[in-house]
Formats: structure tokens, C-alpha cells, sequence
């Protein structure tokens, strides 16, 4: 898994690639507490790179969608989804607590 | 019959995927069919190095895959302390970002991704033997 993150006035932006697995999940939990950590709760992930991810990753999403809109400073969004990665979100019942997008300007804009 | 026996560490959840997907598309599953496959594995394996061993690096994990005309056939075996994951309560899925607890999807993924999940203890082993169909049963 690899990550390489972009700061935006407004958001930042986290783009997640390879397999998300529990091997790895610590590794993007740490990436995305270090932005919250810094003050910035205002998180577009892209998972157009994402070919695995698995239930390890899941919960660093749903970690870090708590921690980012507690006080209402801010919210994890998630663009470019792949089919198989969007299955996994319909099971786990993501589609109500994240906003997908399309494309990443179109997350990006929502900030 | 394919057989492999693996290392009980994170590093080998990949492996296992490789080698689970090959098997998978031998009998021609389908890419998602495939990929349901690869993610019960996948919450399987993580499982028995988390709550059988306890840790990585206390022992292996052995996967036989079953290839039949219609269905594949996934046993692994595991030699830590029994688990048996149908102790997790389900997650609930309809309730307030607050209020959403962050386990208890492993398990959930496996029974849903798959048409049969069986938990065998005995004195050798714990086995977990997993079937998906080419087309889901109704």
C-alpha cells in the first residue's frame, strides 16, 4: 500500500493505493491521524489505486470519519471508488455515513 | 489438491490471496465472485493470527483449495485456541456514525461473501471450511 497526500487550502487530499489489509491498515491510520493530528479534518481520500481492502481498513475509515467530524470541524469524503471496493461499501452500510464521489475535483469542491 | 501452508503473519494475507485467486479463477468465478472470495479469506486469515494465535509468528496456517465444477471449496486449518467468530455480535449497519462500532465486520463479510461457512474445533485443529457457488444459491 502506498499514500501520498496533497495539502489544498481548503482539505487535504490522501491518495490510497495497493492493498488495504491488516497488514497495511496501520499504516493509513497513521497517515490520517497525522492530518488530524495537525488540525486539518477536512479529509478527501482517493481509492482509485485501492485493489484490496479488507474490514482492517474499514475501520481506520469509519476511526477516522468519527474523529474528523466530532465538534463538526470537518469530514473524510472518498472519491473514485472502484466497483469492488463499492460492493464492500454497500455491505459494511458506508453509503450513509460517507458522501462518494466521482471523481476527486468534485470531492475537493464539496470543502 | 492444492495445498499451502503459511506463515501465521500479516505478511501472508497476500500470498494467500494469490494463491486463493488462481484457484478461484480455474474454475472461472467471476472478477467479483473472485474478489468475495479473496475478502473472506482475507477476514479469516486476519482473524486466526488475531484471536486463534494471538499474535503473529505463533504458528501456521494451512490452505487447501477444492476446485469443483461449480464451486470452490476453501479449508483452513489453524492450530492456535479455538475462536469461533459466530461469538461476535453482528454489526449494526443502520445506526449513527456515533453510535457505529468499529468491529465486527470480519465476520459479517465472510457469511455474506460466501454461500457456506463452517466451524469445525477438534483436538488437532480448528478448521474452517468456506464454499462459494459460481452462481449464488437462492
Amino acid at each position: 500500500m502506498e499514500t501520498k497526500l496533497t495539502h489544498y487550502k481548503h482539505c487535504d487530499l490522501v491518495k490510497v493505493s495497493g492493498r488495504v489489509d491488516s497488514l497495511t491498515a496501520p499504516r493509513l491510520a497513521e497517515e490520517l491521524n497525522k492530518i488530524a493530528g495537525s488540525g486539518r479534518f477536512k479529509i478527501v481520500i482517493d481509492l482509485s489505486g485501492v485493489q484490496f481492502l479488507s474490514s482492517a481498513g474499514l475501520r481506520v475509515l469509519i476511526s477516522t470519519q468519527k474523529n474528523c467530524k466530532r465538534y463538526n470541524r470537518g469530514e473524510v469524503m472518498l472519491a473514485c471508488v472502484p466497483e469492488n471496493i463499492l460492493a464492500v461499501f454497500e455491505l459494511a452500510g458506508f453509503i450513509t455515513i460517507f458522501k462518494i464521489f466521482d471523481d476527486v475535483t468534485a470531492a475537493v469542491g464539496e470543502f | 489438491m492444492p495445498t499451502q501452508t503459511f506463515p501465521g503473519e500479516y505478511e501472508s494475507l497476500e500470498k494467500i490471496a494469490h494463491f486463493i485467486r488462481e484457484e478461484s479463477e480455474s474454475i472461472g468465478l467471476t472478477h467479483a465472485e473472485v474478489f468475495a472470495v479473496e475478502t473472506a479469506v482475507d477476514e479469516a486469515v486476519s482473524n486466526i493470527i488475531e484471536h486463534a494465535y494471538l499474535g503473529e509468528n505463533k504458528g501456521t496456517i494451512t490452505c487447501t483449495c477444492l476446485p469443483a465444477t461449480d464451486h470452490i471449496t476453501i479449508i483452513l486449518e489453524d492450530f492456535g485456541q479455538p475462536f469461533d467468530p459466530r461469538t461476535v455480535p453482528p454489526p449494526e449497519l443502520d445506526v449513527p456514525l456515533k453510535q457505529r462500532k468499529i468491529n465486527g465486520l470480519g465476520m459479517f463479510m465472510m457469511q455474506k461473501w460466501m454461500d457456506e461457512v463452517h466451524f469445525e474445533f477438534c483436538h488437532e485443529c480448528n478448521r474452517l471450511v468456506m464454499v462459494k457457488y459460481k452462481e449464488k444459491k437462492t
